[in-house]
């Protein structure tokens, strides 16, 4: 018998997310691999500031609550202060992991600080109501880019596994989605490794997730999802962008 | 100079004027005198002029910073010329006079012309003009003296330099002896 | 106690630290303090501590945020342009209720300012010196034996109160040698009961948090926090007085300028002027009590700093200006000699402000 259950290391508190986005999927993947790899009693999270701010509600395990654009820099604290326990991972959405908080990534990664950090791309600020992110793709309406995002005048999106492709201290870094069950699938696989890497001292390991922002798109949650695979996927395509262990391996 | 001496070390940077500042302040630490070492510091330090302030005292040390030295130990022409008129009437002043050609002005100040880096140059100890003028300097005041110099030299070079100990001690008796 | 070494306070900063059980630095160069992040990087991995130089000051601070909410003594150092950037994180310590020190060897300002020392972070560095009410604890040390047993003290309370602390020093002690003992002992511990080490699946989990949505409960913690801020203003004073049982002038200043000034209340004590000194070694919580009293045996304050004038506003508060406050000031990386304080003092004592 198979009986779909909570995850251990969720909380019961209600989450605070609007319909439709994907930001739930996610963190029940999360909970699944600390379960599934029993290391909820030695899991630190760092929450970002942005729509997953609360994430510190909703998980079990203990939880601090970054400065905007730090968490990469807070959850390196939290790593060195005790790095045989401590498996730490940051939570963070594109507004904070690839605009304010560019050098505490990329800073981390050339350290190959051994940490995991999920990357909820969404391609818009969605806990101040909407404006344009660092992902946000050209020609795409948000709040600050009313008529488009004009990339003359703007600039062009950051691609953020592309960019740190090229960081040395990158250990592996996986785009992945969570728009239909295969992806769900993949996405869970990925965010696993991450985790596991870090068990195993691989250091540095990203998972990008390319989400929806049903509300703030101003799409219904299955035409954000149509909009996601016709538009986010092609600009943000999914797959391993990083893998040295692989590489070497081979 | 009754029982504090307050002695301004001024020279280029390279010369080992804090060093051999750094040496006198361990040598009164060592005597269990109140010391205090103040360094300038920045740009300035790299090639162009370095000094130190340097407080040996039998009371404890109020500002760290003498600027009206009673001894002034003048390594190049530019510290003669900005510090002479700053030494306290009575005080002394030490010259290295391979490098400054002129004359001290003052006449209230007892002045010690030492070849310093003629001297070192001839013994083959080029960079320790700072320790020759020092071991005069040493000799002529008497609240620091020449006694004991073995215990803070060991202090201020370090241990991975170690044979540099018997180079020192025979630039500071050349100074002594001069 | 053990044996009188030599040593910068920027170093006797760093091994005090070391010795107070901190083992974790993050920081980023800066003059003049760097000989801290250099003695750090030298010690740590011989103590098997944590010693990274971060990307920014920002990064740094953040560092030290993590490290602090998993209950182990941390630090960081800077100078005053970089305090500034670490100026959020600190508002983050102070809002998560976590204990930290850092260390700020201040450079004259404002902007990138100069790397000669100064005095003039003093209302960064008591007033908040970032977003939202929160103070911290600033100590002022006057001298290297100071910068190491100071050291000690602020890792204390900001254990004791969960808070972080602050050393205000400037470029002159950090890099003045003097005689020093360093402590021999164990350093005090703390229970942290509040800390992040993983739940262990023995506990609730412990959330370390600023973020307050509801305004009811970030005032609660605002008023619970203020209720502790009080007991420290009553308990954790410290100042030195010098020469003050029959003095009509009495001088406040600290850090090295209280140095500077001792020089001059000998000289005005040698012409008969009956002169002594309030030297308030934290600047918060502020000597505010033996300010008030002196107001009501002396004739005036001499308030000496090295800003166009901060402390002396704490001054005029703690004595409810009863009595007139004058200022001896340079700035910009000057250090007043003990000349201009004496003849501010003859001033004062002939009958004011000329």
């Amino acid at each position: 018998m198979v009986v779909f259950e909570k995850p251990k290391t969720l909380t019961d508190a209600p989450l605070h997310y609007c319909p439709g986005c994907t930001h739930g999927i996610i963190h029940r993947l999360v909970a699944e691999v600390i379960d599934e790899l029993g290391i909820d009693g030695r899991t630190i999270g760092v929450a970002p500031v942005g729509c997953s701010v609360m994430a510190y509600d909703y998980f079990t395990c203990d939880f601090i609550q970054a400065p905007h654009g730090r968490a990469p820099a807070v959850a390196t604290g939290v790593k060195r202060a005790d790095p045989e326990n401590n498996i730490v991972f940051t939570y963070q959405g594109d507004g904070d992991l690839a605009a304010i908080g560019t050098a505490e990534t990329v800073h981390a990664a050339a350290r190959r600080e051994n940490i995991t950090v999920i990357f909820v791309n969404n391609a818009i600020y969605g806990m101040t109501g909407g404006q344009m992110a660092p992902t946000t793709l050209p020609g795409q309406v948000t709040q600050t880019s009313p008529y488009g995002r004009d990339v003359e005048t703007v600039g062009y999106p950051v691609k953020v596994c592309e960019l740190l492709q090229n960081v040395d201290g990158a250990a592996y870094l996986e785009r992945v989605a969570v728009n239909n069950p295969a992806n769900v699938k993949k996405a869970k696989k990925a965010i696993k490794k991450a985790f596991q890497n870090q068990l195993e001292g691989k250091g540095f390991s990203l998972v990008e997730v390319v989400s929806t922002c049903p509300t703030n798109w101003g799409l219904t949650p299955q035409k954000a999802l149509e909009w996601l695979e016709e538009n986010m996927i092609p600009y943000y395509p999914l797959g391993v962008y990083k893998d040295i262990y692989a590489e070497e391996a081979k | 100079m009754s029982n504090t001496c307050n002695i301004l070390f001024a020279g280029f940077g390279g010369q080992g004027i804090l060093f051999a500042g750094k040496f006198v302040a361990y040598k009164g630490l060592l005597e269990n005198k109140q010391v205090s070492w103040l360094p300038s510091y920045g740009p300035e330090m790299r090639g162009g002029t370095a000094n130190c302030s340097v407080i040996v005292s039998d009371e404890p040390i109020g500002s760290p910073i003498v600027g009206k030295p009673d001894v002034l130990v003048a390594m190049n022409l530019p510290s003669l010329d900005k510090y002479e008129n700053e030494v306290v009437s009575g005080g002394k002043i030490f010259v290295d006079s391979t490098l400054i050609s002129r004359k001290v002005e003052r006449t209230d100040v007892d002045v010690y012309y030492i070849p310093a880096t003629s001297i070192a140059n001839e013994q083959g100890i080029s960079t320790l003009a700072n320790m020759i003028i020092t071991g005069k300097l040493l000799k002529e005041v008497p609240m620091l003296g020449f006694d004991g110099i073995d215990a803070p030299l060991s202090k201020v070079v370090s241990a991975r330099k170690a044979h540099l100990l018997e180079v020192n001690k025979t630039a500071l008796k050349l100074g002594y002896d001069y | 106690m053990g044996e009188k070494v030599l040593m910068k306070g920027n170093e006797a900063i760093a091994e005090a630290a070391i010795r107070a059980g901190c083992l974790h630095y993050f920081g980023y160069p800066i003059t003049p303090q760097t000989e801290i992040a250099a003695y750090m990087a030298k010690r740590m991995p011989k103590v098997g501590g944590v010693f990274l130089q971060a990307e920014s000051e920002i990064a740094a601070i953040n560092m030290v945020l993590g490290v602090a909410a998993t209950g182990k003594r941390v630090m960081t150092s800077s100078s005053s342009p970089g305090v500034s950037l670490k100026s959020e994180g600190i508002s983050y310590i102070a809002g998560s209720d976590v204990p930290a020190l850092i260390v700020n060897v201040q450079r004259g300002g404002p902007g990138l300012g100069g790397i000669q020392p100064s005095q003039s972070d003093y209302f960064q560095a008591v007033k908040g010196g970032s977003h939202g009410d929160f103070m911290k604890i600033v100590l002022a040390p006057s001298s290297v034996q100071e910068m190491a047993s100071l050291t000690s003290t602020a890792f204390d309370l900001a254990d004791k109160y969960r808070m972080p602390a602050m050393i205000l020093a400037d470029g002159t002690m950090g890099q003045m040698m003097e005689p020093v003992e360093l402590p021999e002992t164990e350093p005090n511990t703390f229970d942290k009961p509040w800390a992040l080490t993983g739940t262990k699946g023995e506990r609730k989990h412990n959330i370390v948090n600023s973020l307050y949505l509801k305004p009811e409960e970030l005032e609660k913690t605002n008023f619970e926090r203020f209720a502790r801020y009080k007991t420290i203003e009553e308990n954790e004073v410290l100042y030195e007085e010098y020469l003050m049982d029959d003095a009509e002038i009495c001088v406040v200043s600290f850090g090295i300028t209280a140095r500077v000034a001792k020089n001059a209340i000998v000289e005005a004590r040698a012409k008969g002027i009956k002169v002594g000194m309030i030297r308030p070694i934290t600047l918060w919580p502020f000597p505010k009590k033996v300010l008030r009293a002196a107001a009501d045996k002396c004739k005036a304050f001499l308030s000496v700093e090295m800003n166009m004038g901060q402390m002396i506003e704490d001054v005029k508060l703690a004595t409810e200006c009863k009595k007139p406050v004058y200022l001896c000031n340079r700035t910009g990386g000057m250090i007043p000699s003990p000349e201009e304080v004496l003849a501010k003092i003859v001033e004062i004592n002939e009958g004011g402000d000329k």
